[in-house]
Parts: structure tokens; sequence; C-alpha cells
């Protein structure tokens, strides 16, 4: 693993809100066509982490590199361009909902690359609605489309600017169970397809086991646990990870 | 004297530095709409629809007040002249009073109500549902699109539909008149145009330009600053219409000052 190329390296990593420190040193390495999927309670601050991988948050202190650049030193020119190489599919898929679908997907398409034609716009467009399996939705607006469909859509969003990285925020949260295991395929097949480099955020470790190659375990502002499934979880030592895995797996 | 609440600390206190700050980020919400209006990429497309939505859309409750503005007007300014055996002189007071401050202060009021909300809430709905964070990551500039087009509709509009408003409520005017004094519509709109001077048309439509950018920016910047969900979203709406409605009072005095400077020389 070491020898693969990193794509992303983050090193003492501190974030708070106010008085609330989310982040509190964190460490990571990805590496190129991995996914890796990043576990943790809800408030732990796993959301924040990808928010200032994309500049939507600035850290506190620390150093966040992507793609060899230091996030937080990026003019915005620098970061807009870096943002092309990143998608970032929302929680709530984040579609515009006065716009189709077409439109949707159109546009970061016609603000970023220029001199595209209406053919090959449309062309990128079914494409990636092919790709996610909802080219019958071309024409519809959101309000129109069910949960799952949105979360397609909004994946099939950001593949439009054919991105390097793929950050999913929570992409199964409250979807069924169904939809849920149609998702994380999505996800898999964009890494195989796209050869894209992924972090998916979640609780849902239904989703990491068939996501992701490595986990990582935030716990109070800090990375627990990193490894394979098979490392982190069905024999975790530290409490609060074996509870979270006894939660989804038992429990529920 | 200062308090210190967690790290940071308070200059005077939590409200009063919470007040200046989101003047202070208000100025700034302001002042990256100058910076960015003449930068392309422009959205021309996007102003247009605004166009057409805060203008067309209008129209129907703008005809509507309107015409029952020019109505009520003429008949409450009816017997206050007649007792002076004035009526005569009707037509003039009101093409004046309509289109000197009615048209105007009635036309912006309505589209604050309007179209200020509706930007205020749609805006809002956009921030706290992650769509500008949306179009952020995709690297197109949010602000230009939804601040800088709407922003530009309402200043462009809004003086349009006060020429439309002056319109609409002489005609209602000019029913009543017709009903009360049969004066014929020749007669009352070269009545009316005989006491409008240029500066009173000029004047009215640099103050609607005024008008129109308050709604839009208000509307805009209470949107795009709005948090805490959906209560937020409303929060924003009904505050875009509030602050637009004092500033739109504030601005029609001061251009009352101003002009009448100009009257005098």
């Amino acid at each position: 693993m070491e020898n693969r190329e990193k794509v992303v390296v983050i090193r003492d990593l501190y974030k708070a809100f106010g008085e609330l420190e989310v982040l509190k040193g964190v460490d990571l390495d990805l590496y190129r066509e991995e996914n890796l999927v990043v576990l943790g309670r809800s408030g732990t601050g796993k959301s924040v982490l990808i928010k200032i991988m994309v500049g939507l948050l600035q850290q506190d202190s620390g150093s966040m590199e992507v793609l060899g650049k230091e996030i937080s030193k990026l003019g915005v020119r620098e970061l807009n361009e870096m943002r092309l190489k990143i998608g970032f599919s929302f929680q709530n898929s984040a579609l515009y909902d006065s716009m189709t679908v077409r439109e949707n997907m159109e546009f970061p398409l016609v603000r970023n690359i220029k001199n595209l034609t209406k053919k090959e716009i449309s062309m990128r467009i079914e494409e990636l609605l092919d790709a996610v399996g909802l080219p019958q939705t071309i024409n519809q607006m959101p309000s129109e489309l069910s949960g799952g469909q949105k979360k397609r859509i909004g994946v099939a969003r950001t593949l439009v600017l054919n991105p390097e990285i793929m950050l999913y925020d929570e992409p199964t949260a409250g979807l069924d169970p169904i939809t849920c295991v149609e998702i994380n395929n999505l996800i898999n097949e964009v890494r195989e397809r796209y050869k894209t480099t992924s972090i998916v955020i979640t609780h849902d470790l239904s989703c990491a086991k068939q996501t992701g190659d490595r986990m990582a375990v935030l716990l109070e502002g800090q990375f627990g646990a990193l490894g394979t499934f098979e490392e982190v979880f069905p024999h975790a030592e530290d409490q609060r990870i074996k509870s979270f895995y006894d939660y989804n797996f038992i429990n529920s | 004297m200062a308090e210190q609440t967690g790290t940071r600390k308070h200059v005077f206190s939590k409200k009063i530095d919470a007040f200046f700050k989101g003047l202070a980020d208000a100025w700034n919400f302001v002042k990256r709409f100058f910076q960015e209006v003449f930068v392309p990429p422009y959205e021309f497309k996007e102003v247009i629809h605004q166009c057409y939505r805060i203008g067309v859309e209008s129209l129907p409750l703008i005809s509507l007040t309107g015409f029952i503005v020019g109505i009520v007007f003429t008949n409450q300014s009816r017997p206050s002249l007649s007792e002076f055996g004035a009526t005569s002189w009707l037509p003039s007071l009101i093409a004046i009073a309509i289109v000197r401050a009615m048209g105007p202060l009635v036309t912006a009021l309505i589209a604050a109500g309007k179209v200020g909300s509706g930007i205020g809430a749609e805006i809002g709905s956009m921030k706290v549902t992650e769509q500008i964070d949306a179009m952020e990551v995709s690297a197109t500039n949010p602000y230009k699109f939804l601040v800088v087009t709407r922003v530009l509709a309402t200043t462009l509009m809004i003086p349009v539909l006060v020429m439309y408003t002056d319109f609409v409520a002489l005609m209602g005017a000019f029913i009543n008149v017709n009903a009360n004094e049969l004066v014929s519509i020749s007669t009352f709109f070269a009545q009316v145009f005989s006491s409008v001077t240029f500066l009173d048309i000029f004047s009215s439509i640099i103050k609607s330009l005024f008008f129109g950018f308050t709604i839009g920016m208000v509307g805009c910047y209470k949107g795009y600053t709005s948090s805490k969900g959906t209560e937020g979203v409303g929060r924003a709406a009904n505050s875009a219409v509030v602050i637009s409605m004092f500033l739109i009072f504030i601005e029609e005095l001061l251009s009352l000052q101003i002009i009448n400077l100009f009257r005098m020389k």
C-alpha cells in the first residue's frame, strides 16, 4: 500500500467551532483508486473533514494536501481548479430544485468546460445517466425523484466533470436497505469505471463493508482505528468501536 | 469592561458586537456585488429569466393594486378639493402624487413583499439544503449566479413596474374622474402631462432603481446568510420583507430631500 501514490495527505489537522473541538490532530493518507470509509458517530467531524478538502471549511491548524497541493494555501482560481478534480456527493443530494435533471448536470459542465457543443453536452449527460441507471429521468424535476434516485443523480452530476477523487457524504442516509445496496454498488461501479479515489463518510457499517478497502474510525476528533474491515471491527478491543459494531450488526 | 465568552472577547456586549458584525457582513456582501457584476462570466440567460419572474409574474398583483390606489386616492382627494370648488384640479393632483411618490412607493412595497420574500426564501432554502455549497464545490460562483442575477433583475425591473403602476393608477383615477366629473380621457391626460415635469419622471425612475437594488440585495443577503434549517428560511423571508420596507421608506425620505433641492433651483 505504501508504494502507491498518495492522493490525499492529512497531517495534524485541527478544527473547532467556537469552543467545540471537532478534529483534534487528524492524520490520514489516501492512496490512488482506494475507497476509504470514514466512520464515526454523528457530530464527530466526518463531514467537516471532507468539507475542508474542498475548501468549504478551513482548518484551524495542520495540513491537508490534495493531489500534492495544500488546500488552505490555494487562491480562488487554484481552489476552483482543484474542485474540478474532486466530486462531492452531498448527504441530501443537493440537486438544484428549480432545474431539471438535465439542467442540473449541464450546470457545472457548461460553466467549467468551454467550447462544448450541445451534442457533446447531451452525450455526456446521457452517458452518465445510463451509468447510474436513470436515463429516463433526464427531463424530470428533483421533486419528482425518490431519495435513491436523487442520490444517483447527485453522483452523476459530480461525475460530469471527470473528478479524480469522489467524496460521498452519508450516501445511504435515509434510504431503505435495498436502495442502500444499490447505492453501495454504484460507489463501487464508479470506482471501477472512472478509476476514482473515494472517501465515503458513513455510520452505516453495511455500506462501509461493501464499499471500503480501508476503514477509518473517528473517535473524539482523531482516528481511533485504521485498517481493513476485518482488522478494525469484528474483534475490536476499543469499547467504543466494539459498541459501534454491535449496534450496527446485532441490535439493528 | 470587555466580557469574555470562551476564547472570544467582546468589545461591547455580545448583541452590540453581533450588530456591528452583521453590518460589516452586509457591507461586504454589497461590495462583492460591485466587484463581480462587471467581471465575466456573465449569466445573461439567468438575468433574463429572473427579469421575467420578477417583472411579468408581478404584473397581476401590481395591476390590481395600482388600479385600486388610483380609484381610492381620487375618491379621497375629491371632498377636500370640492370644498374649494377645485375638483378640476383632480387630474393634476393625482398625477403629481402618483408619479412622484405613490407609484414608486406602492410598487416597491408590493415587490418587497412578493419578490423580496421570494428571493429570501428561495436562496435561504438553497443554503440550508446545501445547494449553494454544491455550486461552490463544482467550481462555479454561486454569488454570481444567484445574487448578481437577482439584484440586476430587481434593479432593472422595478422602474419598469413603477411606470406600469403609474399608468394603471392613472387609468383607475381616470375612471373615477370620468364617472363623477364627466371628464374625457384626452382632457384628463392633457392635464396629467401638463402637470408632471421631466424631473418628476426622472427622479421617480432613479429612486425606483435604488428601491429595486435594495429589494434584491436584502432578499439575497438574508437568504444567503440564513441558517438553522427551515426556521431560518422563514426568518430570512420575513426579515427580507421587513428590512426592505424599512430601507425603502428611508430612501424615499432621502430622495425627497435631494429632489427638493433640485426643484428649488
